[in-house]
Protein backbone atom coordinates (compact mmCIF):
# COMPACT_ATOMS: atom_id res chain seq x y z
CA UNK A 1 0.00 0.00 0.00
CA UNK A 2 1.45 3.40 -0.87
CA UNK A 3 1.17 6.32 0.93
CA UNK A 4 -1.22 8.09 -0.75
CA UNK A 5 -3.15 4.93 -0.70
CA UNK A 6 -3.31 4.27 2.97
CA UNK A 7 -3.86 8.68 3.36
CA UNK A 8 -6.96 7.77 1.09
CA UNK A 9 -8.12 5.44 3.39
CA UNK A 10 -7.27 7.23 6.48
CA UNK A 11 -9.79 9.87 4.96
CA UNK A 12 -12.88 7.82 5.44
CA UNK A 13 -12.14 7.52 9.12
CA UNK A 14 -13.99 10.63 11.09
CA UNK A 15 -12.26 9.88 14.37
CA UNK A 16 -8.58 10.25 13.10
CA UNK A 17 -10.06 13.64 11.11
CA UNK A 18 -11.05 14.77 14.55
CA UNK A 19 -8.48 14.27 16.62
CA UNK A 20 -5.25 15.12 14.83
CA UNK A 21 -2.16 14.33 16.12
CA UNK A 22 -3.46 11.09 17.87
CA UNK A 23 -1.91 7.84 17.63
CA UNK A 24 -4.58 5.32 17.84
CA UNK A 25 -2.48 1.75 18.47
CA UNK A 26 -5.12 -0.13 20.26
CA UNK A 27 -6.46 -1.65 17.49
CA UNK A 28 -7.08 -5.03 18.90
CA UNK A 29 -9.65 -3.62 21.40
CA UNK A 30 -11.52 -1.93 19.13
CA UNK A 31 -11.11 -0.24 15.43
CA UNK A 32 -12.62 3.03 14.22
CA UNK A 33 -15.14 3.04 11.89
CA UNK A 34 -15.26 4.47 8.46
CA UNK A 35 -18.09 6.79 7.41
CA UNK A 36 -19.63 4.15 5.13
CA UNK A 37 -20.70 2.04 8.07
CA UNK A 38 -21.80 5.01 10.18
CA UNK A 39 -23.84 6.21 7.38
CA UNK A 40 -24.98 2.93 6.35
CA UNK A 41 -26.46 2.09 10.39
CA UNK A 42 -27.48 5.45 10.11
CA UNK A 43 -29.63 5.05 7.08
CA UNK A 44 -31.06 1.98 8.42
CA UNK A 45 -32.95 4.57 10.51
CA UNK A 46 -33.39 6.79 8.51
CA UNK A 47 -34.69 4.86 5.67
CA UNK A 48 -35.22 1.18 6.54
CA UNK A 49 -36.56 1.04 10.67
CA UNK A 50 -39.32 -1.50 11.30
CA UNK A 51 -38.84 -4.49 13.15
CA UNK A 52 -37.40 -6.94 11.05
CA UNK A 53 -38.53 -10.27 10.64
CA UNK A 54 -42.31 -10.16 11.76
CA UNK A 55 -43.84 -7.24 10.07
CA UNK A 56 -46.29 -7.65 6.40
CA UNK A 57 -46.10 -4.44 5.47
CA UNK A 58 -43.60 -3.33 2.86
CA UNK A 59 -40.95 -1.03 5.56
CA UNK A 60 -40.90 -4.90 7.41
CA UNK A 61 -40.15 -6.55 4.66
CA UNK A 62 -36.96 -4.18 3.33
CA UNK A 63 -35.74 -4.28 6.63
CA UNK A 64 -35.55 -8.18 6.74
CA UNK A 65 -34.15 -8.07 3.84
CA UNK A 66 -31.12 -5.63 4.55
CA UNK A 67 -30.52 -7.81 7.86
CA UNK A 68 -30.74 -10.86 6.03
CA UNK A 69 -28.62 -9.42 3.39
CA UNK A 70 -25.76 -8.63 6.19
CA UNK A 71 -26.22 -12.10 7.03
CA UNK A 72 -25.21 -13.02 3.37
CA UNK A 73 -22.00 -10.76 3.49
CA UNK A 74 -21.11 -12.42 6.83
CA UNK A 75 -21.23 -15.74 5.46
CA UNK A 76 -19.36 -14.83 2.07
CA UNK A 77 -16.74 -13.26 3.92
CA UNK A 78 -15.88 -16.47 5.95
CA UNK A 79 -16.69 -18.75 3.30
CA UNK A 80 -19.71 -20.53 5.02
CA UNK A 81 -21.60 -23.18 2.46
CA UNK A 82 -25.09 -21.91 4.41
CA UNK A 83 -26.36 -18.65 5.57
CA UNK A 84 -28.24 -20.51 8.42
CA UNK A 85 -24.78 -21.36 9.14
CA UNK A 86 -24.36 -17.48 10.56
CA UNK A 87 -26.00 -16.36 13.91
CA UNK A 88 -26.20 -12.98 14.35
CA UNK A 89 -25.02 -12.16 18.17
CA UNK A 90 -23.80 -9.06 20.31
CA UNK A 91 -20.45 -9.74 20.35
CA UNK A 92 -17.06 -12.89 20.29
CA UNK A 93 -18.13 -13.00 24.29
CA UNK A 94 -22.16 -13.91 23.29
CA UNK A 95 -21.23 -16.12 20.31
CA UNK A 96 -18.76 -18.20 22.83
CA UNK A 97 -21.60 -18.25 25.37
CA UNK A 98 -23.93 -19.41 22.71
CA UNK A 99 -22.01 -22.46 21.91
CA UNK A 100 -21.05 -22.90 25.14
CA UNK A 101 -24.34 -23.16 26.63
CA UNK A 102 -26.33 -24.70 23.76
CA UNK A 103 -23.19 -26.81 22.75
CA UNK A 104 -23.05 -28.35 25.91
CA UNK A 105 -26.41 -29.04 26.39
CA UNK A 106 -26.40 -31.47 22.98
CA UNK A 107 -22.76 -32.79 23.33
CA UNK A 108 -21.22 -32.52 26.50
CA UNK A 109 -22.10 -35.26 29.25
CA UNK A 110 -20.72 -35.80 32.99
CA UNK A 111 -17.23 -37.15 32.63
CA UNK A 112 -16.05 -35.77 29.43
CA UNK A 113 -13.42 -33.26 29.05
CA UNK A 114 -13.15 -29.66 27.45
CA UNK A 115 -9.73 -28.60 26.29
CA UNK A 116 -9.24 -24.96 26.28
CA UNK A 117 -5.62 -23.39 25.92
CA UNK A 118 -3.85 -21.16 27.75
CA UNK A 119 -3.65 -17.94 25.73
CA UNK A 120 -7.49 -17.84 25.49
CA UNK A 121 -9.40 -14.28 26.01
CA UNK A 122 -11.80 -14.70 29.15
CA UNK A 123 -14.91 -14.76 26.68
CA UNK A 124 -13.25 -18.31 25.56
CA UNK A 125 -12.70 -19.32 29.38
CA UNK A 126 -15.27 -18.78 31.43
CA UNK A 127 -17.93 -19.99 28.62
CA UNK A 128 -16.10 -23.44 29.23
CA UNK A 129 -15.83 -23.32 33.20
CA UNK A 130 -19.09 -22.67 33.82
CA UNK A 131 -20.89 -25.12 30.74
CA UNK A 132 -18.17 -27.66 32.45
CA UNK A 133 -19.12 -27.07 36.05
CA UNK A 134 -23.43 -27.50 35.00
CA UNK A 135 -22.60 -30.85 32.68
CA UNK A 136 -19.78 -32.15 35.92
CA UNK A 137 -17.26 -32.18 33.07
CA UNK A 138 -13.22 -31.77 33.49
CA UNK A 139 -11.82 -28.48 31.74
CA UNK A 140 -8.75 -28.99 30.67
CA UNK A 141 -5.79 -26.54 30.15
CA UNK A 142 -3.24 -26.93 26.81
CA UNK A 143 -0.26 -24.70 27.24
CA UNK A 144 2.13 -22.71 24.77
CA UNK A 145 5.19 -22.26 24.45
CA UNK A 146 6.97 -19.07 25.88
CA UNK A 147 7.12 -17.79 22.79
CA UNK A 148 3.56 -18.20 22.40
CA UNK A 149 3.77 -21.42 19.99
CA UNK A 150 1.42 -24.58 20.85
CA UNK A 151 3.22 -27.31 19.01
CA UNK A 152 1.51 -30.50 17.67
CA UNK A 153 2.91 -32.86 20.37
CA UNK A 154 1.16 -30.79 23.33
CA UNK A 155 -1.75 -30.85 21.45
CA UNK A 156 -2.09 -34.32 20.80
CA UNK A 157 -1.07 -35.62 24.40
CA UNK A 158 -3.62 -33.26 25.59
CA UNK A 159 -6.24 -34.67 23.99
CA UNK A 160 -7.96 -37.64 25.58
CA UNK A 161 -10.45 -39.76 24.54
CA UNK A 162 -13.04 -38.23 26.69
CA UNK A 163 -12.18 -34.70 25.20
CA UNK A 164 -15.65 -33.57 23.59
CA UNK A 165 -14.72 -30.05 22.74
CA UNK A 166 -11.27 -27.80 22.18
CA UNK A 167 -11.79 -24.46 22.16
CA UNK A 168 -9.25 -22.10 20.74
CA UNK A 169 -8.16 -19.12 19.46
CA UNK A 170 -6.63 -18.83 16.26
CA UNK A 171 -4.98 -15.53 16.51
CA UNK A 172 -4.15 -14.35 20.14
CA UNK A 173 -5.22 -10.62 21.10
CA UNK A 174 -1.85 -10.65 23.77
CA UNK A 175 0.94 -12.53 21.51
CA UNK A 176 -0.40 -11.78 18.03
CA UNK A 177 0.60 -15.31 17.16
CA UNK A 178 -1.41 -17.17 14.98
CA UNK A 179 -2.90 -20.72 15.78
CA UNK A 180 -3.19 -23.34 12.89
CA UNK A 181 -6.58 -24.06 13.86
CA UNK A 182 -6.71 -25.89 9.76
CA UNK A 183 -3.82 -28.41 11.48
CA UNK A 184 -5.05 -28.62 15.33
CA UNK A 185 -9.21 -28.77 13.78
CA UNK A 186 -7.93 -31.78 11.83
CA UNK A 187 -6.61 -33.76 14.60
CA UNK A 188 -9.36 -32.42 17.06
CA UNK A 189 -11.57 -34.41 14.38
CA UNK A 190 -9.74 -37.33 14.74
CA UNK A 191 -10.07 -37.76 18.46
CA UNK A 192 -14.26 -37.39 17.85
CA UNK A 193 -14.10 -34.13 19.35
CA UNK A 194 -15.80 -30.72 18.23
CA UNK A 195 -13.47 -27.89 17.79
CA UNK A 196 -14.59 -24.30 18.60
CA UNK A 197 -12.60 -21.48 17.05
CA UNK A 198 -12.52 -17.87 18.46
CA UNK A 199 -11.91 -15.66 15.46
CA UNK A 200 -12.01 -12.31 17.07
CA UNK A 201 -8.86 -11.12 16.12
CA UNK A 202 -8.02 -13.50 13.25
CA UNK A 203 -11.23 -12.27 10.72
CA UNK A 204 -10.42 -8.77 11.41
CA UNK A 205 -6.65 -9.13 9.95
CA UNK A 206 -6.09 -11.86 7.84
CA UNK A 207 -8.35 -13.74 5.28
CA UNK A 208 -10.90 -16.73 7.07
CA UNK A 209 -12.41 -19.32 5.22
CA UNK A 210 -14.21 -21.99 7.77
CA UNK A 211 -14.59 -24.31 5.34
CA UNK A 212 -10.89 -24.76 4.34
CA UNK A 213 -10.31 -24.24 8.30
CA UNK A 214 -13.01 -26.93 8.59
CA UNK A 215 -14.09 -25.89 12.31
CA UNK A 216 -17.02 -26.36 14.19
CA UNK A 217 -17.99 -23.33 15.18
CA UNK A 218 -15.92 -19.84 14.33
CA UNK A 219 -17.03 -16.31 16.68
CA UNK A 220 -16.39 -12.74 16.01
CA UNK A 221 -17.03 -9.65 16.53
CA UNK A 222 -17.85 -6.76 14.42
CA UNK A 223 -16.55 -4.04 16.16
CA UNK A 224 -13.26 -5.08 15.87
CA UNK A 225 -13.40 -5.15 11.89
CA UNK A 226 -14.66 -1.50 11.30
CA UNK A 227 -18.24 -2.26 12.12
CA UNK A 228 -20.21 -0.64 15.27
CA UNK A 229 -20.26 -2.01 18.30
CA UNK A 230 -23.26 -4.51 19.35
CA UNK A 231 -22.98 -6.52 16.77
CA UNK A 232 -20.81 -10.14 16.18
CA UNK A 233 -21.67 -13.70 15.22
CA UNK A 234 -21.03 -17.01 15.21
CA UNK A 235 -20.36 -19.10 12.34
CA UNK A 236 -21.64 -23.50 13.51
CA UNK A 237 -22.12 -26.53 11.22
CA UNK A 238 -25.33 -26.55 10.38
CA UNK A 239 -25.66 -30.21 11.42
CA UNK A 240 -23.92 -29.18 14.91
CA UNK A 241 -26.26 -26.05 15.08
CA UNK A 242 -29.48 -28.36 14.07
CA UNK A 243 -29.05 -30.37 17.35
CA UNK A 244 -28.31 -27.87 19.78
CA UNK A 245 -31.30 -26.74 22.03
CA UNK A 246 -32.13 -22.14 21.82
CA UNK A 247 -29.69 -20.32 24.21
CA UNK A 248 -31.76 -17.38 24.52
CA UNK A 249 -35.76 -17.97 24.12
CA UNK A 250 -38.78 -15.34 23.46
CA UNK A 251 -39.89 -13.61 20.50
CA UNK A 252 -39.52 -14.59 16.92
CA UNK A 253 -37.84 -17.96 17.69
CA UNK A 254 -40.67 -20.09 17.70
CA UNK A 255 -43.20 -21.95 15.61
CA UNK A 256 -45.56 -22.36 17.92
CA UNK A 257 -46.22 -21.81 21.03
CA UNK A 258 -48.46 -22.98 23.38
CA UNK A 259 -49.00 -23.21 27.42
CA UNK A 260 -46.89 -26.09 27.47
CA UNK A 261 -44.00 -25.61 25.50
CA UNK A 262 -42.90 -24.60 21.91
CA UNK A 263 -41.68 -25.57 18.78
CA UNK A 264 -38.46 -24.00 17.64
CA UNK A 265 -37.78 -21.75 14.18
CA UNK A 266 -35.55 -22.72 11.83
CA UNK A 267 -31.71 -21.92 11.67
CA UNK A 268 -30.90 -19.57 12.28
CA UNK A 269 -33.81 -17.54 13.83
CA UNK A 270 -33.95 -20.31 16.73
CA UNK A 271 -30.67 -18.80 17.98
CA UNK A 272 -31.89 -14.80 17.81
CA UNK A 273 -34.23 -13.96 20.42
CA UNK A 274 -36.06 -10.91 20.51
CA UNK A 275 -35.89 -8.07 18.06
CA UNK A 276 -32.35 -8.28 16.62
CA UNK A 277 -29.74 -5.48 15.90
CA UNK A 278 -30.85 -5.25 12.34
CA UNK A 279 -28.63 -1.78 12.05
CA UNK A 280 -25.92 -2.79 13.59
CA UNK A 281 -26.06 -5.95 11.12
CA UNK A 282 -26.19 -3.56 8.51
CA UNK A 283 -23.04 -1.61 9.67
CA UNK A 284 -21.56 -4.39 9.90
CA UNK A 285 -22.45 -5.47 5.80
CA UNK A 286 -21.13 -2.22 5.21
CA UNK A 287 -17.61 -2.83 7.17
CA UNK A 288 -17.64 -5.59 4.62
CA UNK A 289 -17.87 -4.20 1.96
CA UNK A 290 -15.21 -1.62 3.00
CA UNK A 291 -12.76 -4.61 3.62
CA UNK A 292 -13.70 -6.10 0.17
CA UNK A 293 -12.88 -3.03 -1.89
CA UNK A 294 -9.64 -2.80 -0.15
CA UNK A 295 -8.85 -6.16 0.02
CA UNK A 296 -8.56 -8.36 2.60
CA UNK A 297 -5.22 -9.84 1.61
CA UNK A 298 -4.25 -6.39 0.59
CA UNK A 299 -4.94 -5.10 4.26
CA UNK A 300 -3.10 -8.47 6.08
CA UNK A 301 -0.28 -7.48 4.02
CA UNK A 302 0.08 -3.51 5.14
CA UNK A 303 -0.09 -4.48 8.34
CA UNK A 304 2.62 -7.17 8.16
CA UNK A 305 4.38 -4.04 6.88
CA UNK A 306 3.54 -2.00 9.95
CA UNK A 307 4.17 -5.11 12.00
CA UNK A 308 7.87 -5.05 10.38
CA UNK A 309 8.62 -1.11 11.14
CA UNK A 310 6.79 -1.39 14.65
CA UNK A 311 9.29 -4.43 15.27
CA UNK A 312 12.09 -2.90 14.29
CA UNK A 313 11.42 0.61 16.15
CA UNK A 314 10.27 -1.08 19.22
CA UNK A 315 13.52 -3.87 19.51
CA UNK A 316 15.74 -0.16 19.82
CA UNK A 317 13.91 0.81 22.71
CA UNK A 318 16.52 0.40 25.57
CA UNK A 319 14.89 -1.51 28.62
CA UNK A 320 11.94 -2.41 26.53
CA UNK A 321 11.04 -6.44 26.72
CA UNK A 322 8.24 -7.83 23.85
CA UNK A 323 6.47 -10.66 24.82
CA UNK A 324 5.86 -14.02 21.92
CA UNK A 325 7.80 -14.19 19.13
CA UNK A 326 11.11 -12.82 17.66
CA UNK A 327 9.66 -12.67 14.09
CA UNK A 328 7.42 -9.56 13.59
CA UNK A 329 5.09 -11.18 11.15
CA UNK A 330 4.46 -14.06 13.82
CA UNK A 331 2.86 -11.25 15.97
CA UNK A 332 0.17 -9.85 13.55
CA UNK A 333 0.57 -6.49 14.06
CA UNK A 334 -0.05 -7.20 17.96
CA UNK A 335 3.01 -5.87 19.91
CA UNK A 336 3.15 -6.67 23.80
CA UNK A 337 5.51 -5.33 26.25
CA UNK A 338 6.97 -4.52 29.17
CA UNK A 339 9.62 -1.81 30.40
CA UNK A 340 11.61 -2.06 33.00
CA UNK A 341 10.81 -0.66 36.02
CA UNK A 342 7.72 1.06 34.71
CA UNK A 343 4.20 -0.29 35.68
CA UNK A 344 2.12 -0.45 32.54
CA UNK A 345 -0.72 1.68 33.76
CA UNK A 346 1.95 4.37 34.08
CA UNK A 347 3.29 3.64 30.57
CA UNK A 348 -0.26 4.18 29.38
CA UNK A 349 -0.70 7.33 31.20
CA UNK A 350 2.69 9.14 29.92
CA UNK A 351 2.17 7.57 26.13
CA UNK A 352 -1.31 9.36 26.53
CA UNK A 353 0.26 12.60 27.11
CA UNK A 354 2.23 12.26 24.40
CA UNK A 355 -1.29 11.33 22.60
CA UNK A 356 -0.66 7.86 21.98
CA UNK A 357 -3.45 5.25 22.71
CA UNK A 358 -2.65 1.85 23.94
CA UNK A 359 -3.91 -0.66 25.98
CA UNK A 360 -2.35 -1.75 30.00
CA UNK A 361 -3.30 -4.55 32.27
CA UNK A 362 -4.01 -8.24 31.79
CA UNK A 363 -6.29 -7.73 28.28
CA UNK A 364 -9.02 -9.95 29.70
CA UNK A 365 -6.16 -13.18 29.49
CA UNK A 366 -5.08 -13.64 32.93
CA UNK A 367 -4.19 -16.73 33.01
CA UNK A 368 -1.72 -16.27 29.80
CA UNK A 369 -0.59 -13.34 32.09
CA UNK A 370 0.31 -15.87 35.33
CA UNK A 371 1.60 -18.32 32.62
CA UNK A 372 3.68 -15.44 31.21
CA UNK A 373 4.73 -14.57 35.12
CA UNK A 374 3.39 -10.63 34.27
CA UNK A 375 0.57 -9.44 35.96
CA UNK A 376 0.40 -6.39 33.52
CA UNK A 377 1.67 -5.58 30.44
CA UNK A 378 1.49 -2.75 28.13
CA UNK A 379 -0.19 -3.24 24.28
CA UNK A 380 0.10 -1.80 21.15
CA UNK A 381 -2.19 -3.09 18.22
CA UNK A 382 -2.20 -1.84 14.63
CA UNK A 383 -4.91 -1.51 11.63
CA UNK A 384 -4.10 -1.08 8.11
CA UNK A 385 -4.53 2.91 8.21
CA UNK A 386 -1.94 3.41 11.22
CA UNK A 387 1.83 5.12 9.57
CA UNK A 388 4.97 4.50 10.11
CA UNK A 389 4.85 8.10 11.95
CA UNK A 390 2.33 7.07 14.37
CA UNK A 391 4.69 3.96 15.39
CA UNK A 392 7.53 6.63 15.62
CA UNK A 393 5.54 8.61 17.66
CA UNK A 394 4.90 5.55 20.15
CA UNK A 395 8.89 4.67 19.72
CA UNK A 396 9.86 8.31 20.78
CA UNK A 397 7.35 8.26 23.57
CA UNK A 398 8.55 5.05 25.25
CA UNK A 399 12.63 5.80 24.82
CA UNK A 400 11.69 8.97 27.10
CA UNK A 401 9.91 6.89 29.25
CA UNK A 402 12.10 5.84 31.89
CA UNK A 403 13.60 9.18 32.59
CA UNK A 404 10.02 11.15 32.87
CA UNK A 405 9.56 8.23 35.59
CA UNK A 406 12.84 9.70 37.66
CA UNK A 407 15.89 6.73 36.18
CA UNK A 408 18.80 7.88 34.92
CA UNK A 409 19.17 6.01 31.74
CA UNK B 1 -4.88 16.44 32.46
CA UNK B 2 -1.87 16.68 31.55
CA UNK B 3 0.05 13.42 32.59
CA UNK B 4 3.43 15.05 32.37
CA UNK B 5 2.67 17.50 35.20
CA UNK B 6 1.58 14.57 37.08
CA UNK B 7 4.47 12.02 37.04
CA UNK B 8 6.55 14.86 38.70
CA UNK B 9 9.50 14.54 40.89
CA UNK B 10 7.94 14.06 44.54
CA UNK B 11 5.68 11.20 42.98
CA UNK B 12 8.82 9.85 41.08
CA UNK B 13 11.16 10.09 43.76
CA UNK B 14 8.74 7.56 46.26
CA UNK B 15 8.10 5.34 43.34
CA UNK B 16 12.15 4.83 42.89
CA UNK B 17 13.33 5.49 46.20
CA UNK B 18 10.34 4.50 48.80
CA UNK B 19 11.17 4.80 52.50
CA UNK B 20 8.89 2.77 54.02
CA UNK B 21 8.93 -0.22 51.31
CA UNK B 22 9.98 -2.87 53.25
CA UNK B 23 8.58 -5.69 55.64
CA UNK B 24 8.28 -4.85 59.27
CA UNK B 25 8.76 -7.97 61.52
CA UNK B 26 7.59 -6.62 64.67
CA UNK B 27 4.07 -5.24 62.88
CA UNK B 28 0.98 -5.86 64.92
CA UNK B 29 -1.33 -5.29 62.20
CA UNK B 30 -1.05 -6.07 58.42
CA UNK B 31 -3.83 -5.92 55.76
CA UNK B 32 -3.60 -6.74 51.59
CA UNK B 33 -4.67 -4.03 49.67
CA UNK B 34 -5.69 -5.14 45.68
CA UNK B 35 -6.91 -3.83 42.80
CA UNK B 36 -7.69 -6.66 40.54
CA UNK B 37 -8.05 -5.39 37.80
CA UNK B 38 -4.34 -3.39 37.19
CA UNK B 39 -2.72 -5.91 39.07
CA UNK B 40 -1.97 -3.29 41.89
CA UNK B 41 -1.24 -5.34 45.10
CA UNK B 42 0.89 -4.67 48.29
CA UNK B 43 0.59 -5.74 51.85
CA UNK B 44 0.40 -2.54 54.73
CA UNK B 45 1.91 -3.54 57.80
CA UNK B 46 1.60 -1.36 60.87
CA UNK B 47 2.92 -1.42 64.55
CA UNK B 48 0.50 0.36 66.93
CA UNK B 49 1.07 0.93 70.09
CA UNK B 50 -1.12 2.62 73.14
CA UNK B 51 -3.04 3.61 70.17
CA UNK B 52 0.16 5.03 68.50
CA UNK B 53 1.59 4.45 65.22
CA UNK B 54 5.25 3.78 66.07
CA UNK B 55 5.90 2.46 62.64
CA UNK B 56 4.76 1.23 59.02
CA UNK B 57 5.70 -0.53 56.05
CA UNK B 58 4.74 -1.56 53.00
CA UNK B 59 6.08 -4.80 50.64
CA UNK B 60 4.25 -5.91 47.23
CA UNK B 61 3.97 -4.45 43.42
CA UNK B 62 2.01 -2.05 42.06
CA UNK B 63 1.97 1.33 39.52
CA UNK B 64 4.34 4.03 40.55
CA UNK B 65 0.82 6.01 41.71
CA UNK B 66 0.11 3.20 44.52
CA UNK B 67 3.54 2.64 45.67
CA UNK B 68 4.08 6.30 45.72
CA UNK B 69 0.66 6.99 47.66
CA UNK B 70 1.71 4.60 50.14
CA UNK B 71 4.79 5.84 50.81
CA UNK B 72 3.88 9.36 51.05
CA UNK B 73 1.04 7.90 53.52
CA UNK B 74 3.62 6.26 55.80
CA UNK B 75 5.67 9.26 56.00
CA UNK B 76 2.23 11.34 57.21
CA UNK B 77 0.93 8.95 59.68
CA UNK B 78 4.48 7.52 61.84
CA UNK B 79 4.00 8.95 64.91
CA UNK B 80 0.10 9.67 64.77
CA UNK B 81 -2.76 8.37 66.76
CA UNK B 82 -5.08 6.67 64.97
CA UNK B 83 -7.48 9.25 65.44
CA UNK B 84 -5.12 11.61 63.59
CA UNK B 85 -4.12 8.75 60.55
CA UNK B 86 -7.63 8.55 59.86
CA UNK B 87 -8.21 12.18 59.90
CA UNK B 88 -5.65 12.22 57.56
CA UNK B 89 -7.31 9.43 55.25
CA UNK B 90 -10.16 11.46 55.14
CA UNK B 91 -8.74 14.61 54.16
CA UNK B 92 -6.99 12.74 51.38
CA UNK B 93 -10.38 11.00 50.17
CA UNK B 94 -11.72 14.47 50.34
CA UNK B 95 -9.20 16.18 48.21
CA UNK B 96 -8.99 12.99 46.24
CA UNK B 97 -12.95 13.73 45.42
CA UNK B 98 -12.51 17.52 45.55
CA UNK B 99 -13.49 20.63 47.52
CA UNK B 100 -10.20 20.02 49.63
CA UNK B 101 -9.25 23.83 51.45
CA UNK B 102 -6.28 25.18 50.93
CA UNK B 103 -5.47 24.59 54.88
CA UNK B 104 -6.38 21.08 54.70
CA UNK B 105 -4.16 20.80 51.66
CA UNK B 106 -1.32 21.88 54.30
CA UNK B 107 -2.07 19.14 56.74
CA UNK B 108 -1.69 16.30 53.63
CA UNK B 109 2.53 17.85 53.04
CA UNK B 110 3.45 15.66 50.17
CA UNK B 111 0.23 13.51 49.61
CA UNK B 112 -0.76 17.08 47.82
CA UNK B 113 0.95 16.47 44.96
CA UNK B 114 -1.84 13.64 44.21
CA UNK B 115 -3.95 16.62 44.23
CA UNK B 116 -4.30 16.04 40.38
CA UNK B 117 -5.52 12.68 40.44
CA UNK B 118 -8.95 14.10 40.97
CA UNK B 119 -9.14 14.70 37.15
CA UNK B 120 -7.76 10.85 36.13
CA UNK B 121 -10.51 8.82 37.35
CA UNK B 122 -9.40 5.19 35.96
CA UNK B 123 -6.06 6.11 38.44
CA UNK B 124 -8.29 7.09 41.44
CA UNK B 125 -8.06 3.61 42.72
CA UNK B 126 -4.44 3.16 42.29
CA UNK B 127 -3.68 6.23 44.39
CA UNK B 128 -6.22 5.54 47.41
CA UNK B 129 -5.13 1.80 47.61
CA UNK B 130 -3.22 2.28 50.75
CA UNK B 131 -5.03 4.73 52.70
CA UNK B 132 -8.29 2.17 51.93
CA UNK B 133 -5.99 -0.20 52.95
CA UNK B 134 -4.86 1.71 56.28
CA UNK B 135 -8.63 2.14 56.82
CA UNK B 136 -9.96 -0.95 57.12
CA UNK B 137 -7.16 -1.79 59.30
CA UNK B 138 -7.39 0.39 61.77
CA UNK B 139 -11.40 0.74 61.31
CA UNK B 140 -11.30 -2.82 62.41
CA UNK B 141 -9.21 -2.63 65.25
CA UNK B 142 -11.40 0.10 67.18
CA UNK B 143 -14.19 -2.40 66.69
CA UNK B 144 -12.56 -5.08 69.09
Amino acid sequence: MTKKEVEKLRADFPLLANNPGLAYLDNAATTQKPRQVIEAETRFYEELNANPLRGLYDLSLRATEAYEDAREKVKDFLHAADSCEIIFTRNASESLNLVAFSGSEAFLSEGDEVLVTVMEHHSNILPWQHAAARKGAKLNWLECDEKGKITEEAFRSALTPKTKIVAMTQLSNVLGVKNDVQKFAAIAHENGSIFVCDGAQSVPHVPVDVQDLDVDFLSFSGHKMLGPMGIGALYGKKELLEKMPPFLTGGEMIEYVTREGATYAELPHKFEAGTVNAAGAVGLGAAIDYYNAVGIDKIEQREQELGRYAMERLKNVPHLNLLGSDVAEEHHGIFTFTVDGVHPHDIAAILDADHVDIRAGHHCAQPLMQFMHTPSTARASLCFYNTEEEIDQLAESLSTLRERMGYKD
Amino acid sequence: MEYNNFYNEILTDHNLHPAHKHDLPDANMELEGVNPSCGDDIILKLKVEDGVVKDGGYVGEGCAISQASADMMLDLVIGKTKEEALHLKDLFMKMIKGGITEDEMDELEEAASLKDISHMPARVKCAVLGWRTMDEMLEEDKEK
